[in-house]
């Protein structure tokens, strides 16, 4: 077969060796892909770009958290009362750190190691302050952001793996099959998943033992299923709505008259051409992810203690407003830097979608 | 007095290749009643100059650089967005040259007809889906009622272009830029149409701006024709003067380039040599320059400027941009 | 079992209209293409125009498989075609191509032109990803593009260009067929002689077999070997090109010729064009008997009501096949 190319090839008027040499120059001839005119739009606006780079900083800060010569966010140093923050300029360090953690994975532990090879004890100053029991604020909010990325992760991949592929398929295929899978969508689009979560937690920690043990199920394992079940659903339903716009086009026919398969159509040729409709949504679900889990653990269904996450610390915070002294770093912080990351997510969404659609630009 | 009047109109896109300026001193006038054909091979601004007619022009990448378009005593080009929106659809319409792209393919054909009646006129739903059809009906769509409930994809290519004619026509509007509203149809609803555009223009004394490929259909619609050339007008003259005596070496290649219905089907069509030039980087003189057969030393350092063109057999003013066309009438010979 | 390349017999295609509900489905039937049969030989062109709406976009997606036939058979070098399955009809894929009507939409806009060019050839598992590549820069330069811009995008090309490229692609495969929808409407005069003269090149050179849609009789009539004019669904006349040009026998094909609007304002101002009155017919009701016969202006010279009360057949007569009551010398 490979063979029967190459000969045919040369009747058609180019020997292989001209075009092995024009190949090679081709690659001067890039093109540029809507992609990459979109990333030069999006770096050309400033607040978005600004947005993306906080948001690196910050994923990066997070997920190399236990290496960072932090206060361990989980040892208790028994105090009367919380500590204000100390200005990194008048202490900017001190000694005397303790790795103490909840069990953490494999790879954690390895920074840690790391961690306390380089560093040894030496451990920033509560620069932001600590709680009642003593623990660095500032240590809790890098380590709570770790677990609103992970919420905000699998959300993500739910939304990419189960939303978009049911989404195209859905439109794609059209018909009868469109409407079964678009019913079903909505069916569990009508659940209250606020009260399921209640009643799955419930019961979980009534049988929590048994649960744990025999079936590996835990509160937490329970909380990502829950958030995989909920957050694909509207990615698909969104997807879909695209691909039936598309799914006339004459490209597509185009694919199906060269007997390309569905599969081929729905990843090759009908996903990327949502993809930028996806990438806009996406920016805009994981802060509701975000704040999703917040609310949860702030009702206390959430992630448990000992681990942190940033409802966590809300509760930690809001239960030491009184009336008598305003402990205002509890609440202060953590709320900056959940409001920073939310607004720097909304802000590259925004940028997105005039840089991946700038049609779209002035509409809604 | 004219009823639309375009005078020096420019618009740049500035992309990421670099900024190339799409229309570039484009001026027209045009009478009620009139019509105007625009030609000009692909690229070459047609589209765009509608487009910034009806305040369209996508901004950015678009910049209207100068230029004032003059309707009813008003500057279109300063007139506020809201105002705009009240002329477009109702005594300002466009056919939009891609119907396959223009219309929606998510809503049926009833509700983009009846958008713009009930917006503008202020139609029941009922009422608007009457008119509907009747419009249909006009562009010799069989079946009308039936066909309103459609998508777009359930039409043929040529019922989806006559949905455009359809929608444009609603309102009777004053002036109408067609552009390339025939591409799709065979030549007796082609006929049907330009019938159709031109009752219109007797009983409302619409003008119309048809942009179009085919040189038929400007030779048996268009009072005058303009020709563009890389964003530029190369040439404008009366539709009988244009044909039978072409100034400009483009549109003398473009006529050539027609095939011809009656004529030898042996050997190769005419084809004007070398491809559109490149808007990013015009070349510094004609940008005609490097495909005209006629070209010389003086065409290639400045831009010809369109002057008047001495013509005493014409049957209207002309203007064209070549100095050798100028040169060629002042003696007398026809090129 | 005929000889020709592709033949297509009494080819029907029926889409259910009107509104559907959630689960029901309407009985009404619009009739796009109702017995349509024709001959393809290797190496010859097949023009087909008729009015817009008659179903000749539907004819060419029939044959190609993309809508499923209602009725009739399509059969490629004796091999039956409408009855198989995507699986079924890969083998013949190779051998039938399509060019799409539309340059701006026909082409994936995220993917490259060499994406573009190699993907016939990775469906078919034809050759490794370099020698696709270097195919791909083969076809370019066939189709007369520069091959050093195979890593370019669509929307990098002009529509003339990418008319190219969309002929590049259903040249990749080596087809024996290539069925073009309107491969030139979109295009100006200029580069539309470009276009038809690399069609009628790469026609020679690879004894191509055309099955050419398009509404300018102009281009279809440099380009066809014979001309077939359909209306309402189905072949009215049927011949080879000069004839049916030089003398048209069908009522409607002469109305066609005349309504072609001429380069040349004198001649078109004068020009007289037979005016068809009365409504279009709708695929949905077709007419009783023959399609035409609400509009044609011949229809009083046939004996009383035949054309009312009879559909006329696709008949011999000279070197033409026409659906017609009026023509004497038939029978
Ligand atoms: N949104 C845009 N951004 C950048 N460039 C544009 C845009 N729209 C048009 N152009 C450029 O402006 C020039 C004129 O385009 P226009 O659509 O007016 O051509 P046209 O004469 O209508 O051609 P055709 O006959 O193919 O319709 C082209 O070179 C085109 O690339
Ligand atoms: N997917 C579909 N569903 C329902 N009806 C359809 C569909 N596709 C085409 N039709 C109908 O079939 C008829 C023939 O359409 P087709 O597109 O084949 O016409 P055509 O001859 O190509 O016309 P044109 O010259 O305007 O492109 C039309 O009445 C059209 O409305
Ligand atoms: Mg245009
Ligand atoms: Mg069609």
């Amino acid at each position: 077969m490979a063979d029967q190319a190459t000969k045919k090839m040369g009747d058609w008027g180019l020997g292989a060796g001209e075009l092995e040499r024009i190949l090679s120059e081709a690659a001067k001839h890039k093109g540029e892909s809507l992609w990459q005119d979109a990333w030069r739009r999006l770096k050309a606006n400033r607040t978005a770009w600004c947005s993306l780079c906080f948001l690196a900083l910050f994923t990066s800060v997070a997920f190399l958290a236990p290496l960072l010569p932090l206060p361990s966010p989980v040892s208790l140093d028994l105090q009367i009362e919380p500590q204000p923050p100390v200005a990194p300029w008048s202490q900017f360090g001190r000694g005397g750190f303790s790795p103490e953690y909840w069990e953490l994975s494999g790879l954690d532990q390895a920074m840690v190691r790391g961690r306390v090879a380089i560093f040894d004890d030496w451990q920033t100053a509560a620069w932001l302050g600590t709680d009642a029991k003593g623990r660095d604020i500032l240590s809790r909010i890098v380590w709570g952001s770790r677990t609103s990325m992970l919420v905000a992760l699998a959300a993500a991949l739910c939304s990419l793996a189960i939303g978009v592929t049911y989404g195209a398929l859905a439109g794609y295929l059209g018909g009868a099959v469109d409407n079964l899978m678009m019913r079903i969508v909505d069916v569990l689009y009508s659940i209250p998943f606020i009260f399921v979560v209640i009643f799955l937690i419930t019961i979980v920690n009534e049988y929590r033992t048994e649960l744990e043990d025999h079936y590996g199920i835990n509160r937490e394992v329970i909380f990502y299923l829950v958030i995989g079940a909920i957050y694909w659903l509207t990615m698909a339903r969104v997807v879909r709505g695209q691909v039936l716009s598309l799914r006339h086009a004459e490209f597509i026919d185009a694919a199906r008259q060269l007997g390309a398969s569905t599969a081929r159509i729905v990843f090759v040729h009908l996903v990327p051409n949502v993809l930028s409709i996806v990438i806009v949504y996406l920016t805009l679900t994981i802060p509701a992810v975000m704040l999703f889990e917040a609310f949860l653990s702030f009702l206390g269904l959430g992630i448990e203690p000992p681990k942190v996450s940033w409802g966590l610390l809300a509760v930690d915070g809001s239960e030491m407003v009184n009336p008598v002294r305003i402990y205002w770093w509890l609440v202060v912080f953590p709320a900056a830097a959940m409001g920073a990351t939310l607004l720097a997510l909304n802000l590259v969404g925004d940028g997105l979608r005039d840089a991946l659609d700038p049609k779209l630009r002035g509409q809604s | 007095m004219a009823l639309l009047e375009v005078r020096n109109l420019s618009v740049r896109f500035d992309t990421h290749h670099g900024s190339l300026r799409a229309v570039d001193d484009v001026s027209f006038t045009l009478d009620e009643g009139e019509t105007l054909g625009l030609v000009g091979e692909s690229g070459s601004g047609k589209s765009v100059c509608n487009l910034a007619l009806m305040g369209l022009v996508p901004r950015p990448p678009g910049v209207i650089e100068s230029g004032e378009v003059w309707f009813e005593g008003r500057d279109l080009l300063q007139l506020p967005e809201s105002e705009l929106r009240a002329l477009r659809g109702n005594s300002l319409a466009m056919i939009f040259q891609d119907p396959m792209t223009s219309l929606n393919p998510l809503l049926s054909v009833e509700r983009q007809l009846s958008e713009v009646l009930e917006v503008h006129r202020g139609l029941s739903r009922r009422q608007a889906r009457k008119q509907c059809a009747a419009a249909l009906d006009d562009v010799g769509i069989p079946e009308p009622e039936r066909r309103l409930d459609e998508f777009p994809h359930e039409l043929s290519g040529g019922m989806r272009q006559r949905v455009m004619i359809a929608m444009a026509l609603l309102c009777d509007p004053q002036i109408l830029l067609a552009d390339e509203p025939t591409t799709a149809l065979d030549v007796t609803i082609q006929a049907q149409i330009l019938e159709l555009l031109s009752d219109l223009q007797e009983r409302r004394g619409t003008a119309i701006v048809l942009v179009t490929h085919d040189l038929g259909v400007v030779a048996g619609m268009s009072d005058r024709v303009a020709v563009m050339y890389a964003g530029r007008l190369v040439e404008s003259a009366s539709t009988l003067d244009l044909f039978a005596r072409p100034a400009h070496p483009y549109t003398q290649g473009l006529l050539a380039s027609v095939p011809d219905l009656g004529g030898n089907r042996e050997g190769d069509l005419f084809s004007i040599p070398g491809s559109p030039p490149d808007l990013v980087e015009l070349p510094a003189g004609c940008a005609f320059a490097p495909r005209c057969g006629q070209v010389e030393e003086a065409c290639r350092s400045g831009p010809p400027d369109s002057l008047d063109l001495n013509d005493t057999a014409a049957h209207g003013p002309r203007r064209v941009a070549c100095p050798r066309a100028h040169a060629g009438f002042e003696t007398g010979g026809l090129l | 079992m005929s000889e020709s390349l592709l033949s297509v017999r009494e080819l029907k295609k029926h889409f259910p209209t009107g509104r559907r509900s959630f689960l029901g489905r309407s009985h009404d039937v619009l009739r796009a293409v109702d017995g349509v049969s024709f001959d393809l030989e290797r190496g010859q062109c097949l023009g087909l125009v008729g009015e817009s709406g008659c179903g000749k976009t539907t004819v060419a997606r029939t044959i190609m498989g993309l809508e499923k036939a209602s009725g009739g058979s399509v059969t490629l070098d004796g091999h039956e075609l409408t009855s198989l399955g995507r699986r079924g009809w890969l083998p013949y894929r190779t051998r039938v191509q399509m060019i799409f009507q539309d340059p701006y939409a026909s082409l994936d806009p995220r993917q490259t032109v060499a994406s573009i060019l190699t993907e016939p050839l990775a469906i078919h598992g034809r050759g490794k990803p370099k020698q696709r590549k270097l195919r791909a820069m083969a076809l370019l330069d066939v189709v007369g593009l520069n091959p050093r811009h195979i890593n370019r995008y669509p929307h990098e090309f002009s529509g003339g260009q990418r008319q190219r490229i969309g002929i590049a692609r259903a040249l990749a495969l080596e087809p024996e067929v290539l069925v073009c929808d309107e491969p030139v409407s979109a295009l100006d005069v200029s580069i539309q002689a470009q276009i038809i003269n690399l069609l009628v090149e790469l026609k020679e050179r690879f004894s191509l077999a055309y099955l050419f849609i398009a509404h300018d009789l102009a281009v279809v009539r440099h380009i066809s070997d014979t001309v077939a004019v359909m209306y309402l669904g189905r072949v009215v006349e049927m011949a080879p090109c000069d004839t049916l040009f030089e003398a048209p026998q069908h009522p409607y094909t002469r109305a066609l010729l005349s309504a072609v609007p001429l380069a040349d304002p004198l001649a078109e101002r004068q020009r007289r064009r037979i005016l068809l009155e009365g409504d279009v017919p709708s695929p949905l009701h077709p007419p009783p008997g023959c399609a035409f016969q609400g509009r044609c202006p011949d229809r009083d010279a046939v004996p009383a009501g035949r054309c009312v009360s009879e559909a006329p057949l696709l008949l011999a007569c000279g070197s033409s096949l026409v659906a017609c009551h009026l023509d004497p010398s038939r029978e």
